[in-house]
């Protein structure tokens, strides 16, 4: 259970969250969505402990995130990060099992080796990547590895920043489908950020749509289409006249 | 007033960032001594700090020496003194030029390199991955830099010595008539313990400041291509005056005190 209660950010006079309330149970899928620069990774930042919150707590199964074994709490948590973020200095590989070859989650290197190899291919990759650098690899091959770093460890909590991003159409049903296999089988909690209606639904128990600040609108996935909200529906339906500026 | 107030803010930046540095080079020392130690990084940082900076080491120490020889040639030649050309090389490169030349290649070749990749880490979110992955930054990025460059610096400023006495030596003995073995015994027979003491420890800082610029400024970088470039250009300045002013007080030290 991750909860965020009334958290603010503001970058200078951006005042990028101002409130926001949101609460994930254990073991579901909460889809994030959002214009863009509406502060949606800001918010993932934040409970990771990557930015730092004007105000606000967050408490992850009741303990405050921000108090603690810092590294205790960072080891029950992968990311996949936007832009990727893959150590172009260290083959494909190495990034995947990045947690497996150092700390305490260390394994002998066959075993690390083998296990990046079994989540590359969960995310689509052959293994024949595995000992190429990252900057040889496509913006969406790169999103992949990101994917399978992400997961490698078999996280309780995953937070997925635009997984399916840059991806063909049948790539991204394979990333959908992998996510949400591993909140049924794994028993993960998830949150993820993306702006593709197909994965919404395909990925999400619930979903918050983030807007000025605040989450405007959450709920499960299926009353989504009948929410009677504003904005959620002129984002659902993706339209230029609503609530919401098309310049902002 | 508006100059004296700009003037004020400037020094009150100048402090702030050197009080920023002081405590990241704390807090750098202190991860040194606690595990878990990256041995494989620090075994890369020994590799690029050390071994793949000795051609540069050595080019500019050979022409150091040998334009140093010449000058103290045409120099001396005024009062009679030319004999003295290698006790001056010996004592104005190992206590001096050796070391700040060193010293400034590594700013230039280290610092930059190590604040360029920091930084692009940096702005592509890989050091937020890096906590993400349980990885403490200081502990895998500055620590094993830091700690290389501590190490390694002293080693090449003993190489930087030698060639550029060689430097001297060659010149000398090539194209100013002096006589090898006379050369190398008035060499050996000037210079003192304190001498190679004092230049070796140049290095160690000169090695601790090139490589804490180069992260704490990665580390602090800007965001875009811009906000790196400017980290880069921030560090190699730092380590440079940063060396040049260490060195100024530890020849005090050494040589006054
Ligand atoms: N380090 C920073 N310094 C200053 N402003 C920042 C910083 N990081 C983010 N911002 C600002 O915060 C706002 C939210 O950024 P964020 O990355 O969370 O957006 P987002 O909702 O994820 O958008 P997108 O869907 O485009 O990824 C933006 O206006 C951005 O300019
Ligand atoms: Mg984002």
């Amino acid at each position: 259970m991750i909860e965020m209660k009334d958290i603010r950010k503001s970058f200078g006079s951006n005042h990028v969250l101002r409130g926001l309330n949101l609460s994930i149970p254990k073991g579901t899928s909460m889809v994030i969505i959002g214009g863009s620069g509406t502060g949606k990774s800001i918010a993932l930042k934040c409970i990771l402990g990557l930015v730092h919150q004007d105000s606000g707590t967050i408490t992850v199964d009741g303990k405050d995130a921000s108090k603690g074994d810092r590294d205790a709490f960072l080891a029950r948590f992968g990311m996949l990060f936007q832009g990727g973020a893959l150590f172009d200095s260290l083959p494909v590989w190495q990034n995947v099992a990045f947690r497996l070859l150092r700390g305490s989650l260390k394994r002998p290197h066959e075993e690390a080796r083998a296990i990046a190899i079994e989540k590359l291919r969960r995310v689509g990759l052959k293994e024949d990547v595995a000992d190429r650098l990252p900057a040889e690899l496509s913006g969406g091959m790169q999103k992949r590895v990101g994917l399978a770093r992400a997961i490698a460890a078999e996280p309780e909590i995953i937070f997925f920043d635009e997984p399916t991003t840059g991806l063909d159409p049948i790539m991204s049903g394979v990333i959908n489908e992998l996510i949400r296999e591993i909140v049924v089988e794994m028993g993960a909690t998830a949150m993820t950020i993306t702006h593709d209606m197909t994965s919404v639904r395909a990925i999400a128990d619930n979903i918050a749509m983030l807007h000025e600040g605040v989450i405007q609108w959450t709920g499960p996935v299926s009353e989504m289409d009948q929410s009677g909200n504003p904005y959620l529906e002129q984002f659902i339906q993706g339209k230029a006249e609503g609530p919401i500026e098309a310049v902002r | 007033m508006k100059p004296f107030a700009l003037l004020g803010r400037a020094v009150l930046a100048a402090l702030a960032m050197i009080g920023r540095i002081a405590l990241f080079a704390v807090d750098a020392v202190s991860h040194m001594l606690r595990p878990p130690f990256y041995g494989r990084e620090f075994l890369s940082a020994l590799m690029n700090i050390g071994w793949l900076s000795l051609p540069v080491v050595g080019l500019t120490a050979v022409f150091t020496g040998g334009a140093l020889a010449l000058q103290i040639y045409a120099g001396g030649s005024r009062f009679n003194a030319e004999a003295v050309v290698p006790q001056i090389v010996a004592v104005g490169v190992v206590r001096e030029l050796g070391p700040v030349m060193v010293g400034l290649m590594i700013a230039a070749r280290v610092t930059s390199s190590i604040a360029a990749e920091i930084g692009t880490m940096k702005v592509t979110e890989q050091i937020d991955a890096l906590v993400t992955l349980s990885t403490h930054p200081m502990k895998y990025l500055t620590v094993p830099r830091v700690l290389a460059g501590l190490i390694v610096v002293p080693g090449l400023v003993a190489v930087g010595d030698i060639i550029g006495v060689f430097g001297g030596y060659a010149v000398a003995t090539g194209t100013l008539g002096f006589n090898p073995a006379a050369y190398i015994r008035n060499t050996v027979d000037f210079l003192e313990p304190l001498d190679v003491i004092s230049s070796l420890t140049k290095g160690a800082f000169f090695g601790f400041a090139a490589t804490l610029m180069g992260c704490y400024h990665g580390m602090h970088s800007g965001r875009g291509a811009m906000g790196v470039g400017r980290a880069t250009k921030t560090a190699v300045e730092g380590a440079a005056v940063l060396i040049l002013a260490a060195n100024f007080v530890l020849t005090g030290v050494f040589f006054t005190l």
